[in-house]
């Protein structure tokens, strides 16, 4: 018995084999995912674009397994490059809960790391700190964030290459078991894979996040006061599309961390608001509704530039308090 | 010995069965894991059955995921102590618990001389007896080679 299906198996299939890419698809469960990317992550077009190939690469290399046609499992080292406050942890962690879903990776976990935690201080203290970090991260996806720190050219005797050594050698060797993104600033990033070629050729996708557009932000900010049970009115959209449109013309301008940032500026106020005329009856509503008013106190508008904490302006409602 | 038929060491699970493979391994190790168990490696050149503490080969593995990662170390213990008696044991945390749950060996000496048996005459014709293992005849660090 045993021996029939044997050379059951061996005989080749014919080329016109129907493929049921469709019940693929579904038993995967990766439609789902998508779906899920496409509405929770606002923008990024080239990013979803990206992860949409790279899935369906996976899935058709798993058609192609079951027909026999075998290659090499492709290596999915990433390294994604953007602005600050661009997605790139958010979609990190959406891309190891895909990777587990296409069976790519045993388990979803990622492992998010910085310099720190893989670079140690002395001689010695490196190779092991790597390992570890590599370790567990083992059958799901390293993140490492800030990716272009491990590399300091300026000295000579700094720990990061031994680091990178190690990195590349697991990258290299156990592809099977881990997959390793890389984040960081793009033009840094750029320095980094520059000084480092093998890094640079065994990262098979270089995602660029681009920046938001200020509707694509006035977009994420629904959704994130939305998540925390708050609505803006109609005033308050308007305010805050002017509102990021300024900002984005200023320094240290991060995104969508700036966007969440401003929001929680505006929810102080809103609670300040509240406090001051608490004679007047509080409804539900009023809880929830964040006003124009609330985002129009900001520094931003006030002056036209903020402080040197990036800080723009939280301290402005409360200059009728007493000062010590 | 008919219980024994291949002569060698019998310590923890599974050493009765044919070694390991390390797919098998790596099943083993998944399971302790998945009951969240800590997992360290141990090795030593002395078997003798009452040498209960082995050389700790790296620190515990406390919050690995995948077996990939213990299965690294277990290589890199192999090659460094490619001669000794390396086991994998898994320890649960849980309250009440708090020991070992799992011991196995995953590699052995090329050579298993096995045991001399020592006869000591005592007082009023008394027998005793004890075993000592060949491997340990030479001082440490040079058996096994």
């Amino acid at each position: 018995m045993s021996n029939e299906t044997e050379t059951e198996t061996n005989i080749i299939l014919p080329d016109d084999t129907p493929v049921d890419l469709q019940a693929e698809m579904v038993s995967s469960n990766v439609m789902g995912i998508l779906d899920e990317l496409d509405r929770e992550l606002i923008g990024l077009k080239p990013v979803k674009t990206r992860i949409r190939e790279t899935a369906a690469l996976l899935l058709v290399d798993r058609m192609r397994n079951k027909m026999e046609l075998s290659a090499a499992a492709p290596t999915l080292h990433m390294s994604f490059t953007g602005n600050p406050g661009t997605g790139k942890t958010t979609v990190a962690l959406r891309m190891a809960e895909i990777l587990h879903r296409l069976e790519y990776v045993r388990t979803g976990q990622l492992v998010t790391v910085t310099r720190d935690d893989l670079v140690g201080q002395y001689i010695g203290h490196t190779a092991p700190k790597t390992k570890d970090v590599i370790k567990k991260a083992m059958g799901g996806v390293l993140f490492i964030d800030e990716a272009y720190y491990l590399y300091k050219p300026e000295n000579e005797r700094d720990y990061g290459a031994e680091s990178i050594e190690i990195l590349l050698q697991t990258m290299e060797n156990n592809r099977d078991d881990l997959v390793v993104i890389l984040a960081g600033y793009k033009d840094k990033m750029d320095t980094f894979f520059h000084s480092n070629p093998g890094m640079r050729s065994r990262v098979a996708h270089h995602i660029d996040f681009p920046d938001y557009s200020p509707e694509e932000l006035l977009a994420i900010a629904q959704l994130m006061m939305a998540e925390s049970n708050y609505r803006l009115t109609d005033d308050a959209k308007k305010a805050l599309l002017e509102y990021t449109t300024r900002r984005m013309t200023m320094d240290h301008f991060a995104n969508a961390r700036s966007v969440r940032n401003a929001l929680d500026r505006a929810r102080l106020r809103q609670a300040n608001r509240l406090f001051a005329d608490a004679s007047n009856s509080v409804t539900k509503i009023d809880l929830m509704t964040i006003h124009a008013e609330d985002i129009l106190a900001s520094r931003v508008f006030q002056e036209g530039s903020l402080d040197l904490d990036g800080d723009e302006g939280a301290d402005v409602d409360f200059d009728d308090t007493p000062k010590h | 010995m008919m219980t024994n038929y291949r002569n060698q060491v019998t310590q923890g699970q599974f050493s009765f069965l044919p070694d390991l493979t390390d797919e098998e391994i790596t099943l083993q190790i998944k399971y302790a894991l998945d009951q969240g168990y800590a997992i360290n490696i141990e090795y030593t050149d002395d078997p003798h059955p009452r040498n209960t503490y082995w050389e700790m080969f790296g620190f515990p593995m406390f919050d690995m995921k995948d077996p990939a990662g213990v299965m690294v170390e277990v290589q890199a213990c192999r090659k460094t102590f490619s001669n000794c008696y390396i086991r994998v044991m898994a320890s649960d945390a849980t309250r009440g618990t708090e020991s070992q749950k799992m011991s196995f060996i995953v590699n052995r000496p090329a050579v298993e001389p096995g045991f001399r048996l020592l006869r000591e005459e005592r007082e009023g014709r008394c027998m005793g007896y004890t075993i000592v293992p060949y491997a340990c005849d030479m001082p440490e660090g040079e058996r096994g080679q």
